[in-house]
Parts: structure tokens; sequence; C-alpha cells
């Protein structure tokens, strides 16, 4: 549920920063791509980590070494599935922090 | 503010290089990366320094952290350059607002500590030499721990700042820490005190040795290196450890030598009473299985200083010399020359300072027995092997070599029983040895060196050259070959402690005899002679 929410808010972020959502939680066999963005010519895809309180540690650091490989073999089986080539990409992380009913943002570009 | 700097010290031996600690917050997943060098035990910085910050309540930022150790070619050990980790992380990362100025104060300060994983500062090996190149290399604010500060406010010209914990080193640079940690936290300075000096033994307490006293006074008076060869239980290790109380106080300068040297080693470089410098010269007397790192220094990567660096400016004692083994009793012959030991490693070459005054003691041969009417039972082979043990290029180095005789139950009779004569008292002996000391150093008062045993082989033939008269003696026994040359210098340089002790101008023939007698045998141990 609180995953859910986090994308949401992540989605009006990047909508607010001017991107074009393209699609949104594309599963595969191998795993999930949260949202699927377009900064101009650019296809941006985000990795979004939602907490509600820190007390385990930041959002960022539950993306180990092993996620991000995963994710960058998705964005491979994506493009496939697509039938597009030839495109730029770019891998981003979106952390969601929800306290006391405020929802803090951050986003890493180009960190996958 | 994503790139931040603080200061350290690192360490090789006494020689110090400043470090420049960068601290850089990038756009990245969180991960802490040290960089520059670090050994074993500072790349576990990373997981004390985080733990410590997070646990101290301030915010550790999620995002990638380069940590560079400037320069970055120098190999660094150890956990002292935690605080400087986690200050410049701090900076770089901004804890809150308007942290500019704190950046820029947490930039020009040098820190040293280790840190504990709830945030507390440690103590380091190595404190004394650190400030001092700190100041040396122009800083003006150190921040060392709280339980050092009193060992660091040694040096002066730079203010210390003790810290017992990451808030407080982080309350000082904002300037608003609680006002009473303050207050005793900044601008400690405490006046270089002397430890008061209190001596256990006495040179009285030996009896019926008036000539191995006065061999002592002599050997303390000149700074000459002595060998004692004995009966068990003629008194050679009273008389060695009695060495110290005869040797005036050390200047400042030299006593915060020594203490630089037990600071690395992690000793107090505190007096008896535990306040002060230690004015007092420091007493080695390792036991005779040492190893050669025991006694000359090293270590793998960064070597430690040995006996020889620790009893610096002091007393070296060698218990039962023969027995100890051969390479590291040879390993002596060139520190002892150059007055420092230089160690080679893959980190580099650490120079300890090592000029110190060697006594050794040693039996006349394995059963000891040589020298009393109950005969000794050692074969001939036993004793030349004995006394082969000690080289002869290192006997060559020693200037008095002096045979004990026990004290018969007569002889000890008639001094109980004629207390007219008071045994000489440390204190009066080392009145004597202070006035000697004080007409060589007006003698030497233009070269660097302090007793007669230091003084180089050119000045002693030229600038105190004797004259053929008074020098026939050892003349004739360099003819003979009875002494070697560098035998020659050392009985002139004897001759010449001689001649302070007595009030001479300069040595007169019978110091020159006495110097010879003095020097003795060339195999004091017997054997092959």
């Amino acid at each position: 549920m609180l995953g859910r929410y986090g994308e949401d808010r992540a989605c009006d972020y990047l909508q607010g920063l001017g991107y074009s959502i393209v699609e949104r939680n594309w599963r595969c066999r191998i795993g999930e791509i949260d949202i699927i963005a377009r900064d101009r010519d650019r296809f941006v895809f985000v990795e979004v980590k939602t907490r509600s309180a820190d007390g385990f540690g930041h959002p960022f650091e539950s993306i180990t070494e092993t996620k991000a490989a995963r994710l960058r073999r998705l964005v491979a089986a994506w493009c496939e599935s697509r039938q597009v080539s030839g495109i730029k990409v770019r891998l981003d992380a979106v952390s969601v922090l929800v306290r006391a009913g405020r929802v803090n943002i951050e986003h890493l570009k180009q960190v996958l | 503010m994503p790139l931040a700097k603080s200061r350290a010290v690192s360490l090789l031996g006494l020689s110090a290089t400043q470090i420049e600690v960068e601290a850089d917050i990038g756009g990245q997943l969180p991960n802490f990366v040290l960089v520059g060098l670090p050994d074993a035990s500072l790349s576990e910085a990373t997981a004390r320094v985080r733990s410590a910050v997070t646990n101290s309540g301030l915010p550790w930022p999620a995002r990638r952290i380069t940590v560079n150790l400037s320069p970055a070619s120098v190999p660094k050990q150890g956990s002292a350059f935690d605080l400087s980790i986690a200050m410049a992380v701090l900076a770089a990362s901004g804890v809150s607002a308007n942290f500019a100025p704190i950046a820029v104060s947490i930039a020009k300060t040098f820190h040293i500590g280790e840190l504990t994983l709830d945030g507390s500062v440690r103590p380091v090996p190595g404190i004394l030499p650190m400030v001092k190149a700190a100041r040396d290399l122009g800083a003006q604010h150190i921040m060392v721990p709280y339980e050092s500060l009193a060992e660091a406010t040694l040096i002066q010209g730079i203010e210390t700042i003790g810290v017992q914990n990451l808030r407080q080193a982080l309350a000082w640079h904002s300037g608003a820490g609680e006002p009473q940690q303050l207050a005793n936290l900044a601008a400690q300075t405490v006046d270089v005190r002397v430890a008061p000096d209190r001596h256990q033994l006495d040179i009285a307490d030996v009896r019926g040795q008036d000539f191995a006293v006065n061999a002592l006074v002599i050997a303390a008076a000149g700074g000459h290196h002595m060998l004692m060869v004995g009966s068990p239980g003629a008194g050679k290790t009273m008389l060695a450890e009695r060495l110290p109380t005869l040797l005036p106080d050390l200047s400042i300068e030299a006593a915060l030598e020594s203490a630089a040297v037990a600071s690395i080693a992690g000793r107090s470089v505190f007096g008896r009473e535990g306040v002060g410098l230690d004015l007092r010269p420091k007493f080695e007397a390792p036991h005779h299985s040492a190893s050669m790192s025991a006694i000359v220094g090293g270590g793998l990567k960064t070597p430690k200083p040995g006996a020889i660096s620790l009893a610096h400016n002091g007393v070296l004692f060698l218990d039962e010399a023969p027995e100890f083994q051969t390479p590291v009793l040879d390993a002596l012959r060139q520190p002892l020359e150059s007055g420092e030991i230089r160690l080679h490693r893959s980190a580099g070459t650490a120079v300890f300072p090592a000029r110190c005054q060697v006594i050794m003691a040693a039996n006349p041969c394995p059963c000891g027995k040589a020298f009393s009417s109950a005969g000794c039972h050692c074969t001939a082979m036993a004793r030349v092997r004995y006394s082969q043990k000690l080289s002869g290029p290192l006997l060559d180095r020693i200037d008095i070599r002096l045979v004990i005789q026990p004290v018969s139950a007569l002889k000890m009779r008639l001094i109980e029983d004629t207390n007219d004569t008071l045994p000489m008292t440390s204190n009066q002996a080392r009145l004597k040895v202070e006035q000697a000391r004080a007409r060589a150093r007006v003698r030497l008062k233009s070269t660097p060196w302090l007793t007669n045993s230091q003084v180089s082989t050119q000045h002693l033939r030229r600038e105190l050259k004797l004259s053929s008269s008074v020098t026939a003696p050892i003349d004739k026994s360099l003819n003979r070959g009875r002494i070697s040359m560098r035998g020659y210098d050392r009985c002139l340089r004897l001759a010449w402690t001689l001649a302070d002790l007595a009030g001479h101008d300069s040595p007169t023939i019978e110091d020159l005899e006495m110097a010879l007698a003095l020097r003795g045998d060339d195999s004091p141990l017997g054997g092959n002679s």
C-alpha cells in the first residue's frame, strides 16, 4: 500500500519536473520496473523506494548492487519487448520518505 | 557543501607528514569509500566513523561518500584518523544551516583520535610527536582526545582542544557548545611542569665496591659505555640500577625527545607522580631473551621503537650480556656510534633516536666462579665460547671494562666496624657528575656535543690535541697492539672525563694511565687471552 502511494508521489514529482510518464509497473519474468518516464529525448527508468520512517536506514540504502544489476537487465528486456533500439537511457532512483503526514522526495540521477 | 576538508598527521618513526582528509559527497547511491593507501585498521575506520556519527544523533548523508587521505602515496595506518574523517564528512554534509563557518574551522584544524561506535573519542599512541609536528607545520589548533590533553599541552605554541566525543568536537567548531563544557575544553594551557624527583635507590646501598662506584661516577660524568665482569652476587646489577640516580636531570628538549619515543610506544610520558614531563633519564633493562626487534625496534610495515630508543638520553642495561643472542648484541654497534637507528620497511624508513648509555654485566665464565676461591669448573673450550659471545667490535666501543671482585667477609666486617667514612650518596655523586659535565659543556660550547663520549675523533685530534709527553702511556699501548685506533680515541675521551672530574684543565699523564686501566683488557671475559 505504502509502495503504491510512494510511486504515485514519485510520478507527480517527475511530472512536475516536466517528464512524461511512459509506463508504470512494467513486469516480466526477471522483475518489475517501477516507472518508465521520458525526459526530452531520453528514456528514464526509475526505481522508487518508499519508507514511513528512517529507523531502518535511508530508502536509498536498500538499493543493493544486486538490485541495480537486475534493473540494468530489466531495461534490456523492456527495450526488447517494446521493439525499440538506439534510444538514450538513464537509470534514476527516487526515495519517498513519509513521516508524520509529510512527504520528502529525493532524486538521484544516473546512478544504477 | 559537497566537498570539505580536515587535517591529520601521519607518523613514520618520529617524522610526520601532514595529511589532508578530503570528503566528497556525490549524487550516487549510498556508499562509503576510503582511499589514500589505508592499512587494514584504517580501512575499518569507515565502519567506526559511520556508527559514531549516527549514534551521536548526527545525520549521515545517504549518498556516495568518498574520503581521500592526501598525499595518497604515503602509506597510513592506525585509528588516529577517525576523528578527522568524521569531521570532514560532517563538514561536507553540512549538518545545519549556516554551516559554512564551521566547515572553515574544521578545514583549518588538525584532528587526532580514535572513535568508538557510540561517538566517544579514544586516545591513540604518538599524541606528543603528532602535536609537535602539527605545531611545526604551522597549525594554530589541534583537537585531541580529552584523556591525552595533558600530554598534548606539553607542546607549547599551539592551542590544544581536548574532546570526549563527537558532539563536543562539533560544538567547539560552532563555538556554541554548552558553556561549562567549553570552559574546561578550550584553551587549556598547562605549564610544562617538572615531575618531582623521587629516587628510590641510592648508590650508598652498595658497600665495599668503592672502585666500582667511582667507575660508575666516571661513566655517568662522560656518558661512557661500561661493561662489568664479576661473580654472581658481586653487585653488578645493584650498581647498574643505581646509575640513573647519578645522572643529572634532562633538559626540556631532551626530555621531550625521550617522551616522544615513549608516546609512540604507548607509554606514559609523565613522571612518577603522574604529572609533569618526566625529566629523569630512562632506564631500560630488557631480559636476555629479547629479540632483535625488541632491542633495536621493528615491526612489519611501520616500525615501533625498541629498547635502545626507549632508553634514549638514558641507560640501556644488558644484564647477563653474553646470554643475549649474538646478532642482537652486534646490532647495537652501528646505533651506538650514530646515536640513531634507521629501520627500513616497505612503508618507508623510520628513524628513531638511540643515544643511550649502554651498561653490560657479565659473569666471568659460564659457571661464574672464575674469580672465586672455590674455583671454576668450566672447560677451557666453554670459557672461550662464552667470551666470544661479546664480539671484539662491540667490546671496542665500551670505554670502561671493569672487573668486580666479590666482597669478602673480612672486608664487610671492616666496613661495618669503621663507620667514620660514610659512603658517598647518590646526591653527592650526582653533584660531582653535574660539575664535571658543566666543565665539559663549557669546553664543547661551540660543538653539537654535550658529553665527552659524544665528541668526534676529528675534534679530539685537532682542537683537543694533547702533547706527546701526556699521551705516552696510550701511545705505548697502541704501538704494542694492546689497543686499537678506536680504543686509543676512546681512552682520550675517558681521560677528558677524568680530567673534568678532577678539575684539571686538560688530562694529565695520570688521567691517561687511569683511562687505560679502566679500559682494561680487550678480552675481559678471559677465554682467548
